[in-house]
């Protein structure tokens, strides 16, 4: 018969394997489920793998704004704030790098114009962020909520900018802005393909994250909150300054996704900004446990997993699919979770 | 016991991830990849093109050419994934078919020498993008004769998409063939600024009809206007498709597209090499657009059709509907007598023509 013990602590390698097995198990159920409907499973899976494999760049620019984005829910995360406005956050880090790149372009050297776009987008994504931030340190308001409705408002609000005062006058009478200037588009790493310098930041991100969130004094009065409210009172932690200061980099890193998105990728501001990518990392850093280095690895295979959704129709096999395998590896990473607390033993009576 | 799951597991990825590794058999067919704003279901826009495609494949030989469809693509950079997505799957030649793709796909083309690209409506070419789009207005024109016949109010209602010279241009020339034939009928216009709204739409047309429209004219993807006008007991223009089964008691004729017509030639000549960049733009005399037939179930009086015949067959002689003397609708002239526009002034078309009642956004 099965007894369940639980763990008192858990070792490291189930640490990894565990994780891995649950995703493996999802993709095996997936694939029963390909199976059960009739689609060709293993021709799902080689588009899924061997299609990312092919096209790389295009997974690397998904995980590119999946990484950042992820840093910055993690901060939140690791101090139980949940910021689940990262798509808002993004937006508002789009509109304020646009502002920078469409009007004030002429006042900044070329040199500095990216910069700039990337500070201002900074500053925009962080204090959007403050708002639910703010309204959690000083009133106690539910984070989740206000995050989460302030996305509609960004996305109003830059609906309004590009059918109104921002409109092009080369538009045509569409609802978007004129093209950035040169100097605000971040260049291509290699002539073929859309992969862009961004990666470079994203990485840089991943690293400074690790080490400020692991071994600075910031990283562990975050973790102490996390960990316990009271606890971190007692030790003299003002839980107000942190909850500031961790949703404004939360909302800072989004929004500077959201810039290096609209400078690489876009070069204008549109009504529809790909921002869906700001719920997507909340799934990456659930995967990833909040750990910064595996947010980028795992960034990767979800950039993978989201290209999956537009490599799939092209090979005539249902967008659907992507979609449900990154719900079951999910859902299957959270049930493994059991594993790594609860030890299940086969007793003989 | 847990080991020889373990095992099993292990044997099962083992298998999988090599099965995953070969390439499964790709056929020799010409690939050709589409990418729509909407989903081929929508009776409109996208159902217009997936039609043509779809026809020109069985007219070359389904046996040599495939088609790979990528809908529901946004505007935005995923547009470009989504393409990225179709050369990876090997398709030689991509139809994309909204102007807002424009520069994504003007990026792509310089990045894939060897993949031909084809946009509609839209104005940038390179050596291997051309683009396509087609004379609607002249369609709409001949819709237009139908509607100044058919109305007793004079007031024709048009609901409009959005505020941009491919929209602007088939009012105008809908206006056109309405005067022609009935000098005191005016045609109002509101904007809804969506493509693709039945709500919106059919709320906008319900307006009109209020206002004393009895014929209702539309631009957008979605058979609303039309609905709303057989629910008031009243008539309707269609346009994308042949829309009389959505309001057979309403709809008198509509202004079709028949994009087989360009696309059976465009995907010949990227399968053979022969293709050249150009920007197609023509009409009812290549036959990429036509206004279908009226309802004859509503239309008693033969007489509309031979008019409406005899309108399609000057056009088809070369006759330009926009020909001067034509006035906009503030009273000054903005095409002298005797001259035509040219195809550059009609897709920057931005004024209404007299017998408009509204004003364009700026």
């Amino acid at each position: 018969m099965l007894k369940v013990e639980k763990r008192m602590e858990t070792p490291t390698y189930l640490k990894v394997v565990i994780p891995i097995v649950s995703v493996l198990v999802a993709i095996l159920f997936s694939s029963l489920i390909l199976l059960i409907t009739g689609e060709n499973a293993l021709a799902a899976l080689n588009t899924i793998f061997a299609g990312s494999l092919i096209n790389w760049q295009e997974v690397l620019v998904n995980g590119v704004s999946l990484m950042i984005i992820g840093i910055g829910i993690a901060i939140a995360f690791k101090m139980v704030i949940w910021n689940i406005g990262a798509a808002g956050q993004m937006m508002m880090g789009m509109i304020f790098a646009a502002g920078v790149a469409l009007f004030l372009h002429v006042w900044i050297p070329p040199a500095l114009l990216l910069p700039a776009m990337f500070i201002a987008a900074i500053i925009g994504g962080g204090l959007w962020a403050l708002i639910s931030g703010g309204a959690k340190a000083v009133w106690n308001v539910n984070e989740v909520i206000t995050s989460l409705l302030l996305n509609y408002v960004a996305l109003y609000i830059l609906q309004f900018l590009v059918n109104g005062p921002w409109k092009g006058v080369k538009s045509m009478g569409f609802p978007q802005t004129d093209p950035f200037p040169e100097a605000a588009r971040i260049p291509t790493i290699f002539p073929t393909g859309r992969l862009h310098y961004g990666l470079l930041i994203a990485i840089i991100v991943v690293i400074v994250f690790y080490f400020l969130l692991n071994k600075s004094r910031w990283g562990y009065e975050i973790r102490v909150i996390g960990e316990g409210r009271n606890v971190a009172r007692y030790g003299g932690m003002s839980l107000a300054k942190n909850i500031f200061i961790a949703m404004f980099a939360s909302g800072a890193l989004a929004g500077l996704a959201g810039a290096i998105q609209v400078s690489a990728l876009e070069g204008r501001l549109s009504p529809h900004m790909n921002t869906d990518i700001g719920y997507t990392a909340i799934i990456v850093v659930w995967l990833s446990r909040l750990h910064p280095l595996v947010i980028g690895i795992v960034s990767v295979f979800m950039g993978a997993l989201l290209y999956a959704e537009t490599s799939l129709p092209a090979a005539g096999i249902p967008t659907e699919i992507a979609k449900l395998m990154q719900g079951l590896i999910l859902f299957f990473v959270i049930a493994g979770d059991f594993f790594s607390r609860y030890k299940v033993k086969m007793v003989k009576e | 016991m847990k080991k020889i799951l373990w095992l099993g597991l292990a044997l099962f990825l083992m298998a999988s991830f090599s099965l995953v590794g070969c390439q499964t058999g790709d056929s020799d067919k010409f690939k050709v990849g589409v990418i729509y704003i909407g989903e081929p279901g929508d009776a409109g826009w996208t159902y217009a093109h997936d039609q043509g495609l779809k026809a020109a494949i069985k007219a070359i030989g389904e046996d040599k050419v495939e088609l790979v469809v990528q809908q529901n693509v946004k505007e935005d950079q995923s547009s470009s994934q989504a393409m990225e997505a179709l050369i990876n799957q090997g398709c030689k030649a991509i139809f994309a078919t909204s102007y807002g793709y424009m520069d994504y796909i003007v990026d792509l083309a310089a990045k894939h020498p060897d993949v031909y690209f084809f946009h509609c409506s839209g104005y940038k070419t390179a050596d291997n993008l051309s683009t396509y789009f087609g004379k609607i207005e002249q369609a709409r024109y001949l819709t237009g004769i139908t509607a100044g016949l058919m109305t007793k109010s004079n007031k024709i209602g048009y609901v409009a998409a959005m505020p941009i010279p491919e929209v602007v241009r088939g009012i105008n020339g809908f206006t056109l063939g309405v005067r022609s034939v009935n000098q005191s009928a005016t045609v109002k216009v509101v904007w809804t600024n969506t493509w693709y709204d039945p709500q919106v739409e059919k709320d906008a047309a319900i307006g009109l009809l209020k206002d004393g429209c009895d014929v209702i004219a539309q631009h957008q993807d979605t058979a609303g206007p039309q609905i709303a006008a057989q629910d008031a007991g009243k008539y309707s223009v269609g346009y994308n498709s042949d829309m009389k089964s959505f309001a057979p008691k309403a709809n008198l004729t509509s202004a079709i597209w028949n994009w087989e017509v360009y696309y059976e030639a465009a995907i010949k000549s990227a399968m053979d090499g022969s293709f050249a960049s150009a920007q197609y733009f023509e009409g009812l005399d290549k036959g990429v657009v036509a206004a279908t037939k009226l309802n004859t179930d509503i239309i008693k009086d033969t007489t509309i059709q031979s008019k409406v015949d005899a309108a399609e067959a000057k056009i088809k002689g070369g006759y330009n509907i926009f020909t001067g003397p034509i006035k906009d609708n503030t009273g000054k002239e903005v095409i002298p007598a005797g001259k035509s526009a040219t195809d550059t002034e009609l897709l920057s078309m931005m004024y209404f023509v007299e017998g408009v009642d509204g004003v364009i956004p700026k």
